[in-house]
């Protein structure tokens, strides 16, 4: 059953259940995340003595809440007393609530019965409710940070549902980090009426959600989960990470067949007969949907690596030949154009190892070469921020800004800025991916190499594996949409 | 693991030779085969079929035929297809229940592939193509979909195979023909939904012949 998750999305008004003085609670501190991350709607509190919390004047009940001004309830009472509340949400107008309470189903036979009671109440009012047990959720477009725990991502395209709500929590700090943003993100908690195919199914009709990030464990209907991933990732790019991925499963088969299909073999199956990507790992996950997030699809699998740094070249050259992608050969037309911008000393293949062509300011002009040439369908830099590093250490050497450092440093600083520019905007020009990786994605994030990268709204890969990896699931996802809208 | 420990009570195992008959009812190349119950049906039938043959005992209870001796292998005259089917006859015990001995094409080829079908608990039934042979369960180079599939969803499971060497021109074979390996596991999987109750198929081994797979042994098990 479809749902209109729009109150839990997109509310033009929450009200905190249970707002607590206490800094220490949730009461405080999801009335505390959504106050402090600017949520543009009405806001509201509840308190059983009315108290003042972070300057909201709370009220002592749902009841005296103005009708029709606020879509979600977000739940921090005891488990027990949420069924009344939901009755005086309703009446109010709310459709939706998020529910932090535990006791629910995580806590034995009458947690469940408990919940099942609630989503048939829920089901009665007309309410969609998310959790029990769950950390909150996210919205980026209405500025809404509505959960117990932190961080507040910057806003973006990727939306995040996950069964852990720890596991959201590391997907937006990834985020945060990386500048590359979330438009929502949500626990799904005990998933008592939405679980997170339900949450995947919105986002694909969400127009801030440009790809799905999930998260998932254990499901309870695997046909309809797969039915669902098929529909949506028809429409947009779904990568999931599962848990408990190492079940020996079904040891008790007496066919060959029954022997070999681990719960994890099949579920990898379904997942690619489903057109969704399977990821290895949540650095993984978040580097590709980072990757869907922020460059086209390739439309081919032929690689071109532009590189600064010969062993990275290397490297980057083996993860492409052990991946589905392939390394493109050089046409002769693009040879002889690199070859007028670089010292006759380049690698004359690809790799394309442009051997301190750097210094003769030509790299953006080969990055626009590479990527607009007929057979290269994607472009990989590296070597990104290491003028910079150099700039770094001599402007805090104790020599600066003396002996000709302040220039130096200003131009190895401007260089770098100018090869990630170059790189977006090749990207841009061609259609293509363009790539960069460097370390110091995560060894000096402010180097103004990845610095620039985030700048431009692209994601800085720590490595040229991490790259190749998640450039290679794109290729995977466009292929099998192609195949499945033939 | 014995069946007999693993297999519900209610399970059925067809015979080899049912089991194969239902695969090539629905599309799969099966190796030509002939249900006899004398030495002497045997020799005729093997003389038509060409030499070598291969003997199985073959009846629904029986399974772990390698292991208890009931396959004999290149029989090739009739006075060996006559012995060994006399000896097969004579190792079946009662509760093999109504046997007699499937006399089959020799098929050879280096390449074997293993497909079939399981029952999984949260997904129902399911279809696995495989890289057959002594090192399958080692390698476990396999690869699953939800039935029903597609010819794309076949195509990308025999892409989905790491050893894509061994489905490559191989010690002076031709290579695979993927298509055909294709068309197989959609016979297969069409196979699986021809019958009410289905639990499992294995096609083990599936034998490439000249790039094509041919299917030597089967069994399919329901309800």
């Amino acid at each position: 059953m479809s749902h209109d998750l729009s109150p839990l999305f997109n509310p033009k008004g929450v009200v905190v259940a249970g707002a607590s003085t206490h800094p220490g609670k949730f009461g405080f501190v999801s009335l505390h995340n959504l106050l402090a991350n600017g949520y543009e709607g009405n806001v509201f509190a509840t308190n059983l003595e009315a108290e003042n919390v972070l300057g909201v004047q709370t009220v002592g009940s749902l009841d005296e809440i103005p009708y029709g001004a606020a879509d979600l309830v977000f739940v921090c009472t005891p488990g027990k007393v949420v069924p009344g509340l939901l009755r005086q949400a309703a009446a109010k107008g709310i459709k939706a609530a998020f529910i932090t309470s535990a006791g629910f189903k995580e806590a034995g036979d009458d947690g469940a019965q408990a919940e099942r009671d609630l989503v048939a109440l829920a089901e009665e009012l007309g309410m969609v409710i998310a959790g029990p047990n769950g950390q909150g959720v996210i919205s980026t477009p209405v500025n809404m940070c509505a959960q117990i725990v932190a961080p507040y991502p910057p806003a973006g395209s990727i939306g995040v549902v996950s069964q852990s709500g720890n596991l959201v929590s590391t997907f937006l700090n990834l985020s945060r980090a990386s500048g590359v943003g979330v438009s929502r993100a949500i626990s799904a908690g005990n998933a008592a009426m939405l679980d997170v195919s339900d949450y995947l199914e919105w986002f694909g009709t969400d127009d801030a959600t440009s790809v799905a990030l999930a998260y998932v464990e254990g499901l309870t209907d695997g046909r309809a989960f797969m039915d669902r991933v098929t529909s949506v990732a028809a429409q947009m790019p779904i990568v999931l990470v599962k848990g408990g991925a190492s079940d020996e499963g079904s040891k008790a088969a007496a066919s060959h067949t029954g022997s070999l299909a681990t719960n994890d073999r099949v579920f990898d199956g379904a997942i690619r007969q489903a057109g969704a990507v399977r990821a290895d790992g949540l650095e993984e996950a978040f580097d590709t949907a980072a990757t869907f997030a922020t460059q086209p699809l390739p439309k081919g699998p032929r690689v071109a690596v532009v590189t600064t740094v010969g062993g990275w070249g290397v490297l980057a050259a083996d993860a492409i030949s052990d991946s589905r992608l392939e390394l493109a050969d050089l046409a002769p037309d693009l040879f002889d154009e690199i070859a007028k911008l670089v010292p006759p000393r380049w690698s004359r293949n690809n790799p394309i190892d442009i051997a301190g062509g750097e210094t003769r300011d030509t790299v953006p002009d080969i990055l626009t070469i590479v990527a607009s040439h007929p057979a290269i369908d994607a472009v990989l830099f590296l070597g990104i921020g290491i003028q910079s590093n150099q700039a770094r250490l001599q402007r805090e050497g104790g020599f600066y800004p003396d002996h000709g450092l302040e220039r130096i440093v200003a131009y190895h600083e401007r260089q770098d800025t100018r090869y990630a520019e170059a790189a977006a905007e090749a990207s841009e020009a061609s259609g293509k991916p363009v790539l960069i990786a460097t370390e110091f994605a995560v060894a000096d994030p402010n180097n103004p190499g990845p610095a620039t990268v985030r700048a431009t709204g692209k994601y800085c890969y720590p490595s040229a594996d991490r790259a190749v990896a998640a450039l290679a699931h794109t290729w995977d996802y466009a292929q099998r949409r192609q195949r499945r809208s033939n | 693991m014995t069946a007999d420990a693993t297999t519900s009570t209610h399970d059925v195992t067809w015979s080899e030779h049912e089991s194969k008959q239902l695969l090539a009812q629905h599309g799969v190349a099966v190796a030509a085969e002939q249900l006899v119950h004398s030495g002497e049906g045997a020799a005729q039938v093997a003389a038509a079929m060409g030499f070598p043959v291969v003997a199985k005992l073959c009846g629904r209870a029986i399974a772990h035929k390698t292991e208890r001796g009931l396959v004999k292998l290149r029989l090739g005259d009739p006075a060996a297809v006559d012995a060994a089917v006399q000896e097969l006859l004579a190792a079946a015990q009662p509760d093999d229940g109504d046997v007699g001995v499937l006399v089959a094409e020799m098929v050879s080829g280096n390449r074997e592939l293993i497909v079939g079908v399981a029952t999984d608990p949260q997904f129902g039934l399911t279809i696995m193509v495989g890289i057959g042979g002594i090192f399958t369960e080692v390698l476990a180079d396999v690869a699953f979909r939800l039935l029903p599939i597609t010819s794309v969803d076949a195509h990308e499971m025999i892409d989905d195979l790491a050893s894509q060497a061994l489905l490559g021109a191989f010690r002076g074979e031709p290579e695979v023909d993927r298509q055909a390996l294709a068309e197989t596991l959609l016979a297969v999987g069409a196979a699986a939904a021809s019958v009410e109750g289905l639990t499992s198929i294995d096609v083990n081994p599936l034998i490439v012949v000249d790039g094509k797979p041919i299917a030597v042994d089967a069994l399919v098990v329901t309800l």
